[in-house]
C-alpha cells in the first residue's frame, strides 16, 4: 500500500449535486475527468494517487542499490526489468494524476520539497542481497492487497492504472519469493541473511498499510468516495494470513512471539507494529528519509539541462521545418 | 527557462487487423521522442506491433453535458438492429 494517512478533503458544494455524484458512484459508474466531481474528490485523488506515485519512483532506489551488484548476470537483468517497471507505474499514476488539473511538475516540485509524501517503507536501507527477495516478496505482496481491489475504484483514469500495473506487479513479488527461495534453500550464511532480512522487514511492511482507521471520518469518506476499498486493518490481516504460510514453506520465522492461528476468525493474531516509529519515519526521521529525497532532488537538478535542452531542440526543429515549408 | 514537456496521447495496436486502441499518455519534447518513449512505457511486454502518438491538446472530446442530446436519439431507434424484425424459422438463416 503506496498511500498513507491520506485524509480526505469535505465538500462545501450544492447538496443536490452531491447526491447526484453518490448516485452515479454506488451505481458503480466510473467518474471521468471531465465529469462533475466535488473539490473534496478531486484533490483527496490528487494527494492519493500522486503519493502512490511517487512511491512508485522513490521505490526504484533500495533495489538500484543493488543492480550492480546483483549474484548473477540474470538476477540482474530481472532487477533491472524490475525497478524499470517501477518507473513506468511511476508514469501511469502521474497521467492519472494529471487529469484531476495538476502538472506533473508541481507533483514533482511537491515530492522534492516535501509538500507531499511517499511511503514510509522506503525510507528502510536495503543492506544484503536477501533484502531484494524481502522487498519482492513482502513490500510488493503489500502493495498488491492495496492494488487489487482498487482496479475497481470510481475514478476511471485511477482505475485504468490501477489494471496495468497490476497486470505487472505479481512478477515482482513471485521475482522476490523466488530470491528467499533460492537463499533459505542456500548455505547456513544465505539462510541467516534471508531470516535478517524478514527480520526488518516484517514491521515495517506491516505499517505499509497504515494505522487502524476503522473509525476514522476520513476513511469513511473515502469509502463511500470508493477510492479506498478496505480498511487497513482489513488489508493488514489479509496480508498476514497470505504470508504466514509462505514464510513457513521458506523455513523461516515470522519476527513475532505473538503470532497465533486464529480459529475462531479464521486469520491470525498478531503483533501491532510499533506506531511511534511509523510516526517518526513519515515525520523525515526514518533511517534513509534524507538520502531518498536527496537523490530525488539530485536526479531532478541534474536532468534539468536535459529536459530545457530537448525542448529548445524540438523548437529549433519545428522552426526549420516551417522555414522549408 | 522552464517549460514542461507536451502531453501525448498513445496508441497502441496489439494485433495485425485490430484497431489502435488508447493507452495512457506520456510527456515528451517532441513526435520522435514520445514515440521512444511509448515504446519503453506501453510495450514492455509485447503488447504491441504499432504505436501512434498525438500531442493531447490536438485532441477534441466531446463534453459530459453533451451526453444527452448525442446519444439519446439513437435509443428510440431500435429498427437499427437486427432483432427487432421477426423471420420466420421456414425462411431459413438470415
Amino acid at each position: 500500500m503506496y498511500a498513507q494517512m491520506i485524509k480526505s478533503e469535505a465538500s462545501a458544494e450544492d447538496p443536490e449535486k452531491l447526491a447526484a455524484f453518490q448516485a452515479r458512484i454506488d451505481a458503480g459508474e466510473k467518474i471521468e475527468p471531465k465529469d462533475w466531481m466535488p473539490e473534496g474528490y478531486r484533490k483527496t485523488l490528487i494527494r492519493q494517487i500522486g503519493q502512490h506515485a511517487h512511491s512508485e519512483i522513490v521505490g526504484q532506489l533500495p533495489e538500484g542499490n543493488w543492480i550492480t551488484r546483483a549474484p548473477t548476470l540474470e538476477r540482474k537483468a530481472i532487477l533491472l526489468a524490475k525497478v524499470q517497471d517501477e518507473a513506468g507505474h511511476g508514469l501511469y499514476l502521474y497521467c492519472a494524476a494529471e487529469t484531476l488539473g495538476v502538472s506533473r511538475d508541481e507533483l514533482t516540485e511537491m515530492l522534492l520539497d516535501g509538500r507531499m509524501k511517499y511511503s514510509s517503507i522506503f525510507n528502510y536501507p536495503t543492506l544484503t542481497w536477501a533484502d531484494m527477495g524481502a522487498v519482492g516478496w513482502l513490500v510488493d505482496g503489500a502493495a498488491i492487497m492495496n492494488q487489487v481491489p482498487l482496479q475497481r475504484t470510481s475514478f476511471g483514469p485511477y482505475s485504468r492504472a490501477m489494471i496495468r500495473i497490476c497486470k505487472e506487479e505479481s512478477f515482482h513479488q513471485r521475482q522476490g519469493y523466488d530470491i528467499m527461495m533460492k537463499m533459505a534453500r542456500g548455505t547456513d550464511a544465505q539462510r541467516k541473511m534471508a531470516q535478517d532480512a524478514l527480520n526488518r522487514f516484517w514491521y515495517p511492511s506491516l505499517m505499509m498499510f497504515g494505522p487502524s482507521d476503522k473509525d476514522s471520518v476520513h476513511s469513511a469518506q473515502s469509502m463511500a468516495w470508493k477510492i479506498k476499498m478496505n480498511t487497513n486493518d482489513e488489508l493488514r490481516q489479509k496480508f498476514v494470513d497470505q504470508t504466514v504460510p509462505q514464510a513457513e514453506y521458506l523455513g523461516l520465522t515470522v519476527p513475532d512471539p505473538n503470532l497465533t492461528w486464529n480459529e475462531e476468525k479464521g486469520g491470525y493474531d498478531f503483533s501491532e507494529p510499533d506506531w511511534s516509529e511509523f510516526f517518526e519515519v513519515i515525520k523525515g526521521n526514518g533511517p534513509c528519509n534524507t538520502e531518498r529525497l536527496e537523490a530525488r532532488n539530485k536526479a531532478w537538478d541534474d536532468g534539468a539541462w536535459v529536459r530545457e535542452g530537448l525542448m529548445a531542440h524540438a523548437a529549433k526543429k519545428r522552426a526549420a521545418k516551417l522555414a522549408a515549408e | 527557462m522552464s517549460k514542461e514537456w507536451p502531453l501525448w496521447e498513445v496508441f497502441v495496436r496489439s494485433q495485425h487487423g485490430l484497431n489502435h486502441r488508447h493507452v495512457g499518455s506520456l510527456h515528451a519534447p517532441d513526435a520522435e521522442m514520445a514515440l521512444k518513449n511509448a515504446r519503453d512505457v506501453y510495450t514492455r511486454r509485447n503488447e504491441g506491433l504499432s504505436i501512434w502518438v498525438v500531442e493531447a491538446r490536438h485532441i477534441t472530446a466531446s463534453s459530459p453535458s453533451d451526453k444527452g442530446p448525442l446519444y439519446e436519439p439513437s435509443e428510440s431507434k431500435v429498427y437499427r438492429h437486427p432483432t427487432f424484425f421477426d423471420i420466420p424459422d421456414e425462411a431459413g438463416h438470415m
